[in-house]
């Protein structure tokens, strides 16, 4: 069986797949890669199903070596990936033998990366997922990020992946701007008709501060016509919380499952994929769709990994 | 005349279901009521729910069923005749106030000008209502709270709150299941584990649970601690 050592964590590496479902009225969040779509891509190049374990890879990415043959896939934000320090494709299947080590450079462009290995990740899943939740101490490695020392078993293969390159339209490039189409609501009518035209017409920019839990942004203040508190309820992904200071949170997948802000809209399902490739000072826009259009774009959207051609090209 | 909920979308996936803007044990057990109604009941194509104080999220897969057609079936359903099923039993959390346990004891007497004595006299004297489970994994939102031992949130929210702290926070009072950042009062703590992720219920309490809290003092924590 092959493993990944650890010979350096990276910056954020931690073990995700979709996500843990079911939970959410224990008030445990779902967790799951940010960017759901580069982790389909990534296990359906690598020979999995598409909800494989994968690592999610932020910024600075680990080194990682190993111990046997694997076939592997990496997706979703360029942080220059190198075997042995050549420079490997990204999009494709790549075939990695005994004592190849892993390793990544400048982050060219996008936030997170995902690497798939055949066979998936072989860590005991936890309520049904191997999704980390270091919130709550739950998934993935002991809850927590990759550290240096860990080996992460690879899964058994019944034969090698076949090597395949994505063609082009799946491939995607992450230009440090993105306009993510919402849903308006629930709680709109917090906000004043003026207040609104302004969150639809302007640019924010995404903060340092922004992590799992949620993409904090900068830019107008988007004042509540009635103060910022409601009883609280429940969030899903992609809810934009706006909390007293007026400046909106879009509450991503380690979120609070509940919260106390009023909801000024909810990003689509197919764009929070965008949102987890964006960096603290990218720029965000929102365009509203409605509810019909949103439901088109989902269809289309769940469509794309059915007809993925796993013969390649 | 009791007021029909309303349904509001959340995104291309779920839709809110809201029985009220207020916390009261009546709008409560609407939003169990119906929950459990789903449960017993469930429609195709509804993922699951999350039940708040005053409302129900409903997450649901688009492929299966849309917005308007699920309305519909919550209408039918919460205009069925009955009443939320609560568990009858209550859970009893033994808790040591006060001293490191409960390092805001004080504060919450000084507040409302009576002891620590009487704090903790008033604390036990109810039951309480588990309005949800939220913010971190099982952690409940307890209803009831006396208004004589309500106290204020802290300025600056602590980074750690060990797991098994009892707080107060405004007109509720909650318990910590893990160690996490928090705001609330705190006055004392619990030996009891509220969250394990390795137990097929991974949480103690659901909403529509009642809870008591029974004073014990440090060598019966320990004790409980070790079991």
């Amino acid at each position: 069986m092959t493993t990944m050592k650890v010979l350096s964590p990276g910056m954020m590496t931690t073990i995700q797949d979709l996500g843990r479902f079911g939970y959410q009225r224990l008030g445990i969040a779902p967790a799951g890669a940010m960017d759901t779509y580069s982790l389909r891509l990534a296990n359906l190049l690598a020979g999995n199903q598409p909800g494989a374990a994968c690592l999610e890879i932020t910024l600075l990415g680990p080194q990682l070596e190993f111990t046997g043959p694997a076939g592997i896939a990496l997706t979703g934000a360029d942080l220059t990936p190198q075997l042995n320090g050549k420079p490997i494709e990204m999009w494709a299947t790549v075939t990695v033998s005994k004592g190849d080590v892993l390793g990544f450079g400048t982050a060219r462009s996008g936030c997170r990366a995902y690497l798939a290995c055949g066979g998936g990740i072989d860590v005991r899943p936890v309520l049904g997922s191997r999704a980390t939740l270091t919130r709550a101490g739950l998934g993935g490695t002991q809850g927590r990020p990759l550290a240096m020392g860990d080996e992460i078993r690879i899964g058994p293969v019944a034969a090698p992946a076949p090597v395949i390159r994505a063609p082009s339209v799946y491939r995607r490039e992450y230009a440090g701007r993105f306009t993510a189409r919402i849903i308006p609501g629930p709680q709109d009518d917090f906000f004043a008709p003026e207040t609104l035209a302004l969150f639809a017409s302007s640019a924010f920019t995404v903060r340092k501060e922004s992590d799992r839990m949620g993409v904090r942004l900068a830019g107008p203040r988007l004042v509540h016509r009635k103060g910022p508190d409601i009883v609280s309820d429940a969030l899903v992904l992609g809810s934009i919380q706006v909390p007293g200071d007026g400046y909106p949170i879009v509450m991503a997948a380690d979120r609070p499952t509940t919260g106390g802000y009023p909801k000024i809209g909810t990003v689509i399902t197919p764009d929070m994929d965008g949102l987890g490739q964006l960096r603290p000072g990218d720029e965000v826009r929102f365009a509203a769709v409605s509810l019909e259009q949103a439901d088109r774009i989902y269809r289309h959207y769940v469509t794309t990994f059915t007809r993925f051609p796993a013969g390649g090209t | 005349m009791i007021e029909k909920p309303r349904y509001l979308i959340a995104g291309d996936r779920a839709l809110v279901v809201e029985f009220g803007d207020q916390i009261d044990p009546a709008t409560n057990a609407r939003v169990r009521r119906l929950d459990q109604l789903l449960e017993s009941h469930p429609i195709e194509g509804v993922l699951e729910t999350v039940p708040t104080f005053r409302s129900l999220l409903v997450v649901y897969d688009p492929l299966f069923i849309r917005f308007d057609d699920l309305v519909l079936k919550l209408e039918e359903l919460e205009s069925e005749p009955a009443e939320p099923r609560d568990p009858k039993q209550t859970v009893i959390i033994p808790t040591v106030y006060g001293g490191d346990f409960g390092p805001d004891i004080h504060f919450v007497a000084r507040h409302n000008q009576i002891s620590v004595d009487e704090v903790i006299r008033l604390h036990t004297s109810r039951e309480y209502l588990v309005y949800m489970i939220g913010f971190t994994p099982g952690f409940p939102y307890l209803g009831g709270l006396p208004r004589t031992i309500a106290a204020p949130r802290l300025q600056t929210p602590r980074t750690k709150v060990p797991a098994g702290s009892v707080g107060i926070a405004g007109e509720q009072t909650g318990i910590y299941p893990t160690e996490s950042p928090g705001g609330w009062q705190l006055i004392g703590r619990t030996p009891l584990k509220l969250f394990d992720p390795n137990k097929k219920n991974p949480v103690l309490l659901v909403p529509g649970d009642r809870v008591r809290f029974e004073p014990i003092d440090e060598r019966k924590f320990m004790e409980l601690v070790r079991l």
